[in-house]
C-alpha cells in the first residue's frame, strides 16, 4: 500500500517542471533570429533578477518582446485546456470527454466572435462571452446525451460532435456575413493560433489577468479532485461515501467552462490537448486526481510548447495553427483509445 | 462517541452472555412512492412498514422482483427521504444526517459500477477512509494499516496489489465489502451481495457475515429473493410483496406456505428443519 503524498506530488511536479524549462529554452531557440542556448539561459536569468542593461537590445526584443509572449500564451492555454478536460472526463464519467471533441470550445469561439462582433472594444468581453458560450454548450451536450435519464457514453460523444458541427456552421455563416473582418485570420483563429497579438499595450497586465482567471478555476477543481476520484469509481458509490456530488459537479462544470473559455478567447479552438495531456499523465503517473491535476497543468503546457515550436519551424517560414499540429497527434490517440474502449 | 466504532474493526471479542442488546436501526411506520412527475399520481408506492434491529442482528429484507426492496434499501440508506415515518441510526434520523456523518455510520454494498480508469484494490479500499479525512484527505497511516485490516478480515489479504478489473467476481465481492468495513460503519447495508456468486461462494459470504456481525457488532441488512439463504443465516426477516411490508420475525414466523407462495407466485413446500429454521422447496407437479 503506497497512499498518494503530498511530497509525491511536489517530485513529480518539479521534475515535470524541468522538462517544461528545456522545451521554453528550445522554444525560444527556433525561429528566424538565431539565438544560442547558453544565450538565452543568461537572458532569462538576468530577466529574472531585473538586470535589464545587461541584455543586449536584439535579445531583448525577440526574447521578451516576440518569442516569450507567445510561450506563456501557450503554457496559458495548453494548461487550462488539460485540466479543462480532465474535469470533464471526471464530470461525464467518459474518458473521451475533451472540450474540442464535445463542441465546447466551438461554443466558446462562437460567443468570442459575437462579442467580438457587437461590443469589439471591451476589454474582458471576450472571456466572458467564450465562457457563457462554452458553459451553455457543455449543458446542452449534457442534456442531449442522456438516454432514459442515463448518461451514455456513446450518445454523449455523438451529441458533442453534432453540436461542433452545429456551431462550426453557425460560425461560418457569421464570417461570411460579418463583413470587413479578416478572414484568413479568423480561419487561423479557428484552426488554434498563438499567433495573435495582445489587446493591450500593457501585455504584463493582460497576462496578469489571464494567469489570475486560470489560477482561480483551476485551483477551484482541484479542491475537488478527491472527490472526483470517488466519483469516477461510481457516481452512487461516491454518494454513500459522502461525496457532495452536487456540489463536485457544480463546481468542475462552472471551472472547467471558464478555463475552455479563456483557452479558446486567447487562441482558438485548439483540440485534443485536453484528451490527449489527461491521459499520458495517467499512463506515467496514475489516475488519482490529486496529482493528475497538477501534472496535466505543466504536461499541458509542455504539449502546447512543443506542438507551437514544431508549428512554427516544420514549414517555416509559412507557420502552421498549433491546432493543426494538436489535431495530427490526437485524433490518431482518440481512435485508440476508442477502439479499447470498444474492445 | 465513535470509540466503539474505530475499535469495531479490530476483532471484539463477543459481548457478555446475557447482555442487553442496543437498538440500532429504527424503521417506524417508513413509507415512499415514485411519481414520473410531482403532480402525476405515484406509480409505486411502498410501506408504511415498521421493524427494528439490534447489533449483532442479520435482518433480511425479502421479496420478489419489484417487491420494493431497493427502495427500502435506499430510504435505509439515506439516499432518499421517507414521505412519512421515521428511520433512525442509533438514535438519529438518517435523512438528518451530514453526508459524511452518514457514511461513517452506514456503508452500502452494492454490486459495482464500471470502473473507468484501472485502481489497484488497495486504492480502492482505502476510498472507504474518505468520510474520516479532511480536504484533499492524504490518507494517513492509520487509514492504511484500517484498510488492511478490512482486507484481512475478508480473506483478501492476498488480493492487496492486484487490479480491480483482473478480480473474478467472489473477489471483487470480498473487496467491495472490505471497503465498506474501513469505512468502520455500525450499520453495513448489502444490496442483493450473493447474485454473481455460486453456491459455494454464498455460503462463505454469508459465513463472513454472521462471523463479521458476531465479532464486531455490525448489524447487518441484506436484501435478497433467495429463501433458503435468507431462512439458513437471517435473525430477522422483513417480507416485502408489491411495496406492503407483509411480515416481520424469524424464518419460522415468516415462512407460511400459503404466504410464500402468494409472494412469490410458485408452488412451493415450507419443510421445518430440527436447527428451527425452515426450509423452501419447490413442490413437484402441477
Amino acid at each position: 500500500m503506497r497512499p498518494l503524498t503530498p511530497r509525491r506530488i511536489l517530485g513529480i511536479c518539479g521534475l515535470l517542471m524541468g522538462v517544461l524549462f528545456v522545451a521554453v529554452v528550445l522554444a525560444l531557440r527556433m525561429g528566424a533570429y538565431p539565438i544560442g542556448v547558453t544565450d538565452i539561459v543568461k537572458t532569462l536569468f538576468h530577466g529574472a533578477i531585473g538586470r535589464w542593461d545587461e541584455i543586449p537590445s536584439e535579445y531583448r526584443l525577440v526574447v521578451f518582446g516576440l518569442r516569450l509572449p507567445r510561450i506563456a500564451l501557450g503554457i496559458l492555454v495548453g494548461a487550462s485546456l488539460s485540466v479543462a478536460g480532465a474535469g470533464f472526463q471526471a464530470l461525464l464519467r467518459n474518458p473521451l470527454a475533451d472540450p474540442y471533441v464535445l463542441g465546447v470550445s466551438s461554443g466558446a469561439a462562437l460567443g468570442a466572435i459575437i462579442s467580438l462582433a457587437v461590443v469589439p472594444h471591451v476589454p474582458g468581453a471576450i472571456q466572458a462571452a467564450a465562457f457563457a458560450g462554452a458553459a451553455l454548450t457543455i449543458t446542452a451536450v449534457y442534456l442531449l446525451g442522456r438516454r432514459g435519464g442515463q448518461l451514455d457514453s456513446a450518445t454523449l460523444l455523438l451529441a458533442g460532435i453534432v453540436t461542433a458541427s452545429f456551431l462550426s456552421a453557425v460560425i461560418m455563416f457569421l464570417m461570411t456575413t460579418l463583413t470587413g473582418r479578416d478572414l484568413r485570420g479568423m480561419a487561423f483563429w479557428l484552426m488554434g493560433d498563438l499567433a495573435s497579438p495582445p489587446p493591450t499595450t500593457n501585455v504584463l497586465g493582460w497576462f496578469g489577468f489571464l494567469f489570475f482567471v486560470f489560477v482561480v478555476a483551476a485551483g477551484a477543481i482541484y479542491t475537488t479532485s478527491s472527490d472526483l476520484n470517488l466519483i469516477l469509481t461510481g457516481e452512487q458509490e461516491a454518494r454513500h461515501l459522502g461525496v457532495n456530488v452536487n456540489r463536485v459537479k457544480l463546481v468542475v462544470y462552472v471551472g472547467a467552462s471558464i478555463l475552455t473559455g479563456l483557452a479558446v478567447s486567447v487562441s482558438g479552438a485548439i483540440g485534443y490537448v485536453g484528451l490527449l495531456v489527461p491521459h499520458v499523465m495517467r499512463m506515467l503517473f496514475g489516475t488519482d486526481y490529486r496529482l493528475l491535476i497538477p501534472a496535466s497543468v505543466i504536461g499541458g503546457a509542455i504539449a502546447i510548447v512543443v506542438a507551437d515550436t514544431l508549428a512554427r519551424t516544420v514549414v517555416a517560414p509559412t507557420e502552421l495553427p498549433v491546432g493543426a499540429m494538436t489535431a495530427l497527434a490526437g485524433a490518431p490517440v482518440f481512435i485508440y483509445l476508442m477502439r479499447r474502449r470498444v474492445r | 462517541m465513535r470509540a466503539a466504532g474505530s475499535g469495531a474493526i479490530l476483532a471484539n471479542p463477543a459481548g457478555m452472555p446475557g447482555e442487553r442488546r442496543a437498538v440500532r436501526l429504527k424503521v417506524e411506520q417508513a413509507s415512499y412512492a415514485y411519481a414520473a412527475t410531482d403532480r402525476s399520481a405515484p406509480k409505486f408506492t411502498l410501506g408504511p412498514a415498521s421493524f427494528g434491529a439490534e447489533q449483532r442482528e442479520i435482518v433480511t429484507i425479502l421479496g420478489p422482483n419489484a417487491s420494493g426492496k431497493s427502495t427500502m434499501l435506499r430510504l435505509l440508506a439515506g439516499l432518499i427521504k421517507p414521505l412519512s415515518g421515521r428511520i433512525e441510526v442509533d438514535g438519529t434520523e438518517v435523512c438528518e444526517l451530514e453526508l459524511r456523518t452518514r457514511a461513517q455510520r452506514i456503508a452500502l454494498v452494492q454490486q459495482e459500477s464500471e470502473l473507468l480508469f484501472p485502481l489497484r484494490v488497495w486504492e480502492y479500499v482505502l476510498q472507504g477512509r474518505y468520510p474520516y479525512g479532511r480536504r484533499l484527505r492524504f490518507e494517513s497511516e492509520e487509514d492504511c494499516l484500517l484498510a488492511g485490516n478490512a482486507l484481512a478480515q475478508v480473506g483478501a489479504d492476498a488480493l492487496r496489489d492486484r487490479w480491480m478489473d483482473h478480480l473474478s467476481g467472489g473477489e471483487k465481492q470480498r473487496v467491495i465489502l472490505a471497503r465498506a468495513l474501513a469505512q468502520q460503519p455500525s450499520l453495513l447495508l448489502l444490496d442483493e451481495p450473493t447474485q454473481h456468486l455460486d453456491i459455494g461462494g454464498k455460503v462463505e459470504l454469508l459465513r463472513r457475515l454472521r462471523k463479521l456481525a458476531d465479532g464486531n457488532r455490525y448489524t447487518v441488512i441484506v436484501v435478497t429473493h433467495e429463501l433458503n439463504l435468507a431462512a439458513e443465516f437471517s435473525d430477522r426477516i422483513v417480507l416485502l410483496h408489491k411495496g406492503k411490508c407483509l411480515r416481520v420475525g424469524t424464518a419460522a414466523e415468516v415462512y407460511e406456505q400459503g404466504l410464500l407462495e402468494e409472494v412469490f407466485e410458485a408452488p412451493l413446500d415450507v419443510e421445518m428443519r430440527t436447527s428451527g429454521r425452515p426450509r423452501v422447496i419447490l413442490r413437484e407437479g402441477n
